[in-house]
């Protein structure tokens, strides 16, 4: 039996704000930011919550939906750019929260937005060769653009997290295919607060090229062509990448419906692709293949070559929320609101 | 409090982790290691076995909290309720994810997991159990297109520039 996914979750904070709301204060076009970056409304954590309050969330709801037992977790990933502490690791805690210690190997990934998809490859490759029963890959971000640059129009917070595992697979690995370079598209400095990016950098040489040679390669890899998929998803980090690089690559709006959540929560960073996928597995039926393409600054694409089994009709996702009432729901906070939440109101020291 | 006091906590906070008396069914949060129900409590202490709570219950009693415990000043107003679990302890734990005039009494709940406090910038972070609607109340949809609507089918003026 091969490695697949056998269970997954994805967890979004409730609170939204719009892009009009945040260019009001910084005196910005923001409906026009927001239109030209297909981005509706963005995703703003609780005070409360961070990258391993996320991750637990979405992890709970997959091990309760696949009834996997936490103690049967060999290795659990979580991938972000917006971990709680430089030094101790998330998934220790995410780990002992879900009930999976002591008897697992755990670490936290890095690589800008595609830290979780580079988590799952390495769970298929331990389940592959039978050194473990379940790996979990997480993608989680919580991250900040500066407040008035581009990003902050677009960074939101939300996780999802994937069991892979060889019995009642409920969708199938096929391939697995990645293309990386060292690109400066995109970087955070330690000790920064805020990321730094190269301006128009960031899209031709770096999200377009990148994920289009990794698609490309990965259906010629496959012998398969846009036609064979049912949904594509790939890195999202605004509504209009996605977009562009579907209609280059030959895909339709109808094979990137499901696939593409960025509009109405904002960019995830780690989770906007594993998001798009969850969303794509709550609308599939067996049978159905799917194209997913991971990007992560600096720079690096994971393909994944995809297709639901017989055994998803049989798979109870009543547990938890759905990805579609993420996107329809939520609670408009106005941008003081947001910036108390954000802790980007100075308080003062005591 | 101590981080070492509090990791010493970790598995009742982190997962709800109680005791059940085998002898009558009892199930106690936090642990006990004697069944004060049990008329022999010498003979319980061997019959008290882990026992994990699912975090389901619903709103005994609750209060709306104006005046800030330190360290969640960003939350106010926020609700502090005794939830009353499934399995029978009662539990004390601030409810998210709902504004203070949603709440109620029999309000059905579920454990969530979020931050509790932080030791300043520079300390440890403690995480453990809230409680968060087990089905969130209705709210108005947020501004924008809806979501699943594909993009041929939204009005032109919402389609991003190729
Ligand atoms: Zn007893």
């Amino acid at each position: 039996m091969e490695a697949g996914i056998v269970s997954y979750g994805a967890y979004v904070p409730r609170y939204r704000i719009t892009p009009t709301e945040i260019g009001r204060v910084w005196g910005a076009d923001g409906e026009g930011m927001g239109q030209g970056l297909n981005v509706h409304r963005k995703s703003v954590p609780a005070p409360d919550e961070d990258t391993i309050t996320i991750s637990t969330e979405a992890l709970r709801t997959a091990l309760v939906r696949g009834a996997i037992d936490p103690q049967q977790i060999g290795a659990l990933y979580v991938g972000s750019e917006s971990h709680p502490y430089a030094v101790k690791p998330t998934a220790t805690v995410v780990a002992q929260a879900v009930g999976a210690t002591p008897n697992l190997t755990a670490a936290d990934f890095e690589f800008a937005c595609k830290a979780g998809t580079a988590a799952i490859q390495t769970c298929l490759g331990l389940v592959g060769a039978g050194m473990i029963r379940y790996g979990v890959a997480i993608g989680t971000d919580t991250s900040q653009g500066a407040p008035g640059d581009a990003l902050e129009y677009s960074a939101s917070a939300g996780g999802a997290a994937f069991v892979v595992g060889r019995e009642r697979v409920i969708c199938r690995v096929l391939r697995t295919l990645s293309y990386t370079t060292d690109t400066p598209d995109f970087w955070r400095r330690e000790g920064q607060k805020y990321p730094s990016h190269g301006g128009r950098f960031t899209g031709e040489p770096a999200y377009f090229r990148h994920v289009t040679e990794c698609a490309r390669r990965t259906m010629e890899a496959s012998g398969t062509s846009p036609k064979d998929y049912r949904h594509v998803v790939f890195h999202q980090p605004n509504g209009k990448f996605p977009q562009r690089v579907g209609k280059q690559l030959g895909f339709s709006d109808d094979q990137m419906r499901y696939g593409l959540v960025t509009p109405y929560i904002g960019n995830t960073y780690s989770g906007a692709a594993l998001i798009g996928l969850a969303n794509v597995l709550d609308h599939a039926g067996p049978g159905e293949r799917i194209l997913m393409v991971g990007y992560g600054s600096g720079a690096g694409s994971d393909a994944f070559d995809l297709e639901t089994t017989d055994e998803l009709g049989r798979y109870d996702a009543s547990f938890g929320r759905p990805v579609q009432e993420y996107l329809d729901q939520g609670v408009e906070i106005s941008y003081a609101v947001y910036a108390k939440f954000r802790g980007k109101i100075h308080m003062g020291e005591a | 409090m101590s981080v070492a006091r509090f990791w010493r906590e970790t598995p009742r906070r982190y997962n709800l982790g109680g005791s059940k008396c085998t002898t009558c069914g009892t199930v106690y949060f936090p642990p006990r290691s004697v069944c004060p129900e049990c008329t022999s409590h010498r003979q319980s202490i061997e019959k008290m076995v882990p026992f994990q709570l699912s975090g389901d219950g619903e709103v005994l009693s609750y209060t709306v909290v104006h005046d800030a415990a330190e360290g969640f000043e960003m939350q106010v107003p926020y609700v502090v309720a005794l939830v009353q679990t499934v399995e029978g302890p009662v539990l004390t734990g601030q409810v998210v994810n709902i504004e203070p005039d949603g709440v109620r009494i029999g309000l059905k709940v579920r454990a969530t997991f979020r931050k509790l406090r932080e030791e300043g910038k520079a300390g440890v972070i403690h995480y453990g159990y809230k409680f968060a609607p087990a089905e969130d109340p209705p709210v108005r949809p947020p501004a924008g297109r809806p979501a699943g609507v594909p993009v041929s089918e939204a009005p032109a003026r919402d389609r991003a520039p190729a």
